[in-house]
């Protein structure tokens, strides 16, 4: 069960947007947080939210998995609409008046276009994790951080990517050990289920101490056996997956696109 | 005669705080060009030490390591050493970086900076060669203890090194893992002609190899073919390691006054020197 972690979100589908290049994803995932945070108006996001039904479609994941990560943030989306209700202008009309506090007709559009906002970027957001691997993410943000190698920041991008290659590739091993432990402890009569929150903590220090240690003993294998793969810091290092650009990249950067134009005249005719 | 690694009256010590353990106390031996070396020895022997010397992992205190003529103490040809010399580790989990089986085999030709095209046959080359080419695209956390190992073999075979080391690539592995281990390093041995030197605890490990080599308290004891070095059944138990069990109950017979070769170490060929020592009774 815990062991599913390292695939993150990631479900396959085999869809165009599975194939598609990274890169274009996380650029064009930027794009449209943008252009949703700029349509203002009620027709840009109603188009934003025309836009985001047709990512959703296209992906073949179902509606209802989007909308479980939403559950996380329904307090926040919640508490959002709450304070803008309150900040309508007094003009469009009072709806309610509860002892200080006023409701008006413009509070109430307000909570929804926030609440509506809000949940169009945690979907399209969503749509990047659930059709790109981790280890993809990972070639993604490397090459695109990559321009920061002609400013002499080349040995720091690259430490940043085998980072992140380390981490996906130890957290399942770090999880089952973290299990062993749990259970070797169990198996000596550890309470880790109940008792106060500070007692609780106070149980877990008996994991921790043995998972630090085995994970110390870990790097400095891992570090031998690094430098034992002629490892060097990275230096004159190729890689030999090379990203590149297929038509379905150039299909959604268009549809995007289009997207993007369509909100910006939008603005500015209204 | 062609010898890849040069050992030459090498020391090591480790020196923790004020106490200096010698593990590998004057040794001096070669490693011909495609042969199958296997080294035994108890825990703490120093095969470990031993075994990263040869490599240039560690550096010799004393005397000097010549890998195809390379001594491994100069910095400028460290790459170029652990590029010949190979190693792999007794935990697979602590070898792999990668997440995907391809990507990982691909980690040491991408460090070695050739081109993508180049890698790719290397990997492809690499993964066939100890038969997991169809599990290139799994993740090595599903994969068993025994494949795991072997991804890790590929990752060294991908940049084609001249020599194998393995120190103790089955000790952490059920007995069919440690068949496959043994049976991909005949097969590189003998159709890639790589050089392969095998640490192991394990007798029956020993038993194909062309010479064996025991290790103790930093020395080497011992240096011979198999058949010669597991029928000295007094000598080996002095030094901590059980010998084959059909070697056990040959040199068993013989201290009883039974006439009987124990120069055999297979079951079958056990079966027969004791059927034909029945006979002549
Ligand atoms: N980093 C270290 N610092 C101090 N002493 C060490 C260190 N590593 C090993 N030793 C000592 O050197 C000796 C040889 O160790 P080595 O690991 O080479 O043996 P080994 O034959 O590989 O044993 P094993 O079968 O346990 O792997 C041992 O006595 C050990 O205690
Ligand atoms: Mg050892």
């Amino acid at each position: 069960m815990l062991r599913d972690i390292t695939f993150g979100q990631y479900i396959e589908t085999k869809s165009p947007i599975h194939k598609a290049d990274p890169r274009v994803k996380m650029v064009l995932l930027i794009l449209v947080v943008v252009l949703i945070f700029l349509a203002q108006s009620m027709y840009g996001l109603l188009l934003s939210l025309a836009f985001v039904s047709m990512v959703v479609l296209v992906t073949k994941i179902p509606l209802k998995t989007y909308l479980k990560n939403l559950k996380a943030v329904l307090p926040i989306i919640l508490l959002t609409s709450i304070i803008n209700m309150f900040y309508g202008d007094n003009d469009s009309g009072v709806l309610l008046e509860v002892w200080k506090l006023t409701i008006t007709y413009g509070g109430l559009y307000r909570a929804v276009f926030m609440a509506l906002r809000i949940v169009l970027l945690i979907i399209v957001s969503s749509s990047l994790t659930y059709t790109t691997t981790p280890n993809d993410l990972t070639d993604g943000i490397e090459h695109l951080l990559s321009p920061l190698k002609f400013i002499g920041l080349k040995s720091a991008v690259h430490t940043l990517a085998l980072m992140m290659t380390i981490a996906l590739r130890f957290i399942p091993t770090l999880v089952e050990e973290a299990e062993k432990i749990m259970n070797a402890q169990k198996a000596r009569g550890a309470d880790l289920e109940s008792g106060s929150i500070i007692e609780r903590i106070k149980a877990l220090i008996p994991i921790l101490i043995p998972l630090l240690i085995s994970s110390v003993r870990r790097a400095y294998e891992l570090a031998e056996a690094m430098e034992c793969r002629c490892y060097n810091g990275g230096e004159g290092k190729t890689r030999m997956k090379q990203l590149k650009l297929t038509s379905v990249d150039f299909k959604i950067m268009a549809v995007t696109l289009i997207y993007g134009v369509a909100v910006v005249l939008i603005n500015i005719i209204l | 005669m062609d010898n890849i690694i040069e050992v030459r009256n090498a020391v090591y010590e480790y020196v923790d705080e004020d106490v200096v353990k010698r593990a590998v106390d004057n040794v001096s031996f070669s490693i011909e060009r495609g042969s199958f070396t296997v080294i035994l020895g108890h825990n703490g022997s120093g095969k470990s030490t031993l075994a990263k010397l040869l490599n240039g992992l560690l550096k010799p205190t004393d005397g000097d390591i010549f890998v195809d003529g390379i001594n491994t103490k100069d910095e400028e040809t460290e790459i170029e050493v652990k590029r010949k010399v190979g190693m792999v580790f007794q935990n697979p989990d602590n070898q792999l970086v990668a997440s995907v089986v391809e990507e990982d085999v691909a980690f040491g030709p991408e460090n070695l900076g050739l081109h993508p095209s180049v890698i790719r046959k290397r990997v492809d080359d690499a993964l066939n060669s100890v038969g997991m080419y169809e599990y290139r695209e799994s993740t090595p956390h599903r994969l068993s203890g025994g494949q795991k190992q072997r991804i890790a073999i590929a990752g060294i075979i991908a940049m084609e090194p001249s020599c194998l080391i393995l120190d103790e690539p089955t000790a952490m592995l059920d007995p069919k893992g440690r068949k496959e281990i043994v049976s991909t390093l005949r097969k590189l041995n003998k159709e890639k002609g790589i050089t392969v030197v095998l640490i192991t605890h394990y007798m029956e490990e020993a038993e194909k190899a062309d010479r064996v080599m025991v290790m103790n308290d930093g020395v080497i004891i011992d240096d011979n073919t198999p058949k010669e070095i597991f029928k000295k059944v007094e000598v080996l138990k002095s030094v901590g390691l059980s010998v084959p069990q059909t070697t056990e109950l040959l040199y068993a017979l013989k201290q009883n006054g039974f006439n009987i070769s124990t120069d055999v170490l297979s079951v079958e060929e056990t079966a027969n020197a004791i059927a034909y020592c029945l006979e002549e009774e």
